[in-house]
């Protein structure tokens, strides 16, 4: 190839250059996550309180073994695994329907894509915050709606007790991310020929059928694509409770326990030892996704 | 609609049905915003008036005001447009050379390294949080913009060299080629042929990039440590946390924040939507 050679002649090889351009953007990469990562998992074998930094020392798997043991952990990864399975399971059937409606042409529809956006577009912290205000016990307009509707017979004070409270946080973020859901099944949507449908509807299929034996399996890449995004996404939540509820009243989740450990008691060990966990979770989970999928990264 | 309007004039109701449900959705999209619009501009004894009033009835900007006057948040919102404005231009600017490598030369160990990079946007950034604090203060990078903007930019980084790399493979050769030839260096080819062709992937890129910066919490509530580099979503989050909540100062700076966003959203959704399912399918 003569582009070859033209690089050639300027006395760099490919590999070179390839290793030159590449270097910056890899030294960040690798400062920043992979050298922090494995200090992350030095830092779980040893009694480590950051507020007495020379008291460090070496103690094994003591806090993993701390960790099973502690029932704050296992509340912490049940409220975690509720809030992962309902959020996704809603957005999904949700984010299928607004996909099913906006993939049709109808006037308008440029419009309704771009309000879909919205919610993702509105930073977490501060939509928590909206919602916040909506669910608050004494002005919220969610009460003032539910009480109109004869719902409710008076306000309710949704996150501050725990049989509302993980259900207040999973709407708010079931708003927030169905959009984003949406427009992953959307793409996934737009590449089913439309001569599959036709040649459905010839040999009888109904709306329902059609939907059963064309849309679904063949949308079937696009879902779990958008599955393990979520989910991956879900089980890490940690901005909208913190803004909602801190974690108070049962809706402490695996992130919001390990952002506490972290930076109000300061324990790096313990606090490092449950990191590690979140990441062997979303590592082996993702894992086995991509196994799933069959994805591999020669497409890269 | 065809079916319905022949000779029997039929109720199209499933058509009612449709066009209800996508009122609906937008009208739910909206809501929250509307809704803090609608307080930001009450005054407080309307804001603490059951039931709430669906319309402010004397309409004020004092809320408004006050944001800016009682807290620093002038002061954030400048401190989050240096930290997703950085953010965004050195991920653009590693991102685009890495991205480079990748989609014109040959070199061993590309699976490898497209792995890497790609793995760690599945990392949980919870995972790292706790090491880089101990790092960053070491540097005494803590409550600094580069000790937010560096973070960001390794977060950024596997979406922008996707797309960008995507990006550069549907560039001809020829033109690089032709450059090269009249004696202009891989790096002028760069400059000069590829980032001129490719400005829609590095403005979808950059988009996704300075949102995403944007909005980041983990990161900015523990990196910082006062109002001199305190980015909107802390100080939107801690808004007189200690007292009662001024929830009519509150709803005005959701306001402020959001209302340029959803504008940008509105502008550029084709290119966001282009940009979040082609970061979406690398799985």
């Amino acid at each position: 190839m003569r582009f070859l050679t033209t690089i050639h002649k300027r006395g760099l090889s490919q590999i070179q250059l390839a290793a030159l351009l590449m270097l910056p953007a890899l030294i960040v990469i690798f400062l920043i996550t992979f050298y922090p990562l494995a200090q992350t998992f030095l830092f779980s074998l040893e009694d480590y309180n950051a507020k007495f930094a020379t008291a460090r020392k070496f103690v094994g798997p003591a806090n993993y073994i701390k960790l099973f043991l502690d029932p704050d952990f296992r509340a912490a990864l049940r409220q975690t695994l509720f809030f992962t399975v309902v959020s996704v399971s809603a957005e999904f059937v949700l984010g299928l329907l607004v996909a099913l409606v906006i993939h049709r042409t109808f006037p308008g529809r440029g419009l309704v894509r771009a309000a879909v956006l919205v919610p993702w577009a509105i930073p977490t912290v501060i939509s928590a915050r909206m919602w916040e205000w909506m669910y608050n016990d004494q002005f919220g307009v969610i009460n003032d709606i539910l009480v109109k509707l004869h719902l409710i017979s008076a306000p309710v004070p949704w996150l501050g007790q725990p049989a509302t409270a993980m259900w207040a946080v999973i709407v708010t973020d079931v708003w927030k991310t169905t959009p984003f859901m949406a427009l992953l099944l959307l793409a996934g949507l737009q590449i089913i020929p439309e001569e599959l449908y036709e040649a459905a509807k010839i040999d009888g299929a109904g709306t329902w059928q059609r939907f059963r034996r064309v849309t679904l399996p063949l949308l079937r890449p696009a879902i779990l694509v958008a599955l393990i995004f979520r989910t991956l996404d879900a089980f890490r939540v940690f901005d909208v409770v913190f803004v909602l509820t801190r974690g108070a009243s049962g809706t402490r989740t695996l992130v919001v326990m390990n952002q506490e450990v972290f930076f109000s008691f300061l324990e790096f060990g313990y606090g490092s030892a449950i990191s590690v966990l979140v990441f062997v979770f979303v590592a082996l989970f993702s894992f086995l996704y991509m196994r799933g999928l069959g994805l591999r990264l020669e497409t890269a | 609609m065809k079916r319905s309007g022949l000779s029997k004039r039929v109720i199209p109701w499933g058509e009612f049905g449709f066009y209800g449900s996508v009122v609906l959705l937008v009208a739910i999209c909206f809501f929250p915003l509307y809704w803090a619009i609608n307080t930001s501009f009450k005054t407080h004894a309307e804001i603490i008036q059951w039931p709430p009033s669906w319309f402010p009835t004397n309409l004020t900007v004092e809320n408004y005001q006050a944001t800016f006057e009682k807290h620093p948040f002038g002061r954030n919102i400048l401190n989050s447009l240096v930290v997703a404005g950085g953010t965004t231009a050195l991920s653009l600017i590693l991102g685009a050379l890495c991205a480079y490598a990748l989609a014109r030369l040959k070199f061993p160990g590309k699976i490898f390294i497209v792995g890497a990079i790609l793995m760690t946007s599945m990392f949980p950034s919870i995972s790292i949080v706790s090491p880089l604090f101990v790092l960053l203060r070491q540097l005494r990078w803590l409550n600094t913009f580069h000790g937010l903007i560096i973070p960001y930019t390794t977060f950024a980084l596997p979406l922008t060299i996707w797309i960008l790399t995507s990006f550069f493979r549907e560039i001809p050769f020829e033109l690089e080629e032709a450059a090269l030839v009249d004696g202009a260096t891989p790096l002028q080819a760069l400059r000069l042929i590829i980032f001129p062709l490719s400005a829609p992937g590095l403005v979808t890129a950059g988009l996704l990039v300075f949102i995403a910066a944007w909005n980041e919490f983990l990161f900015a509530l523990t990196y910082t440590l006062d109002d001199s580099t305190r980015t909107v979503p802390v100080a939107i989050a801690l808004f007189s946390r200690q007292f009662e909540v001024p929830w009519g100062e509150l709803t005005a700076a959701t306001v402020i924040v959001t209302v340029p966003l959803v504008l940008l959203v509105l502008i550029f959704q084709r290119r966001i939507i282009a940009g979040l399912t082609a970061g979406a399918i690398k799985g």
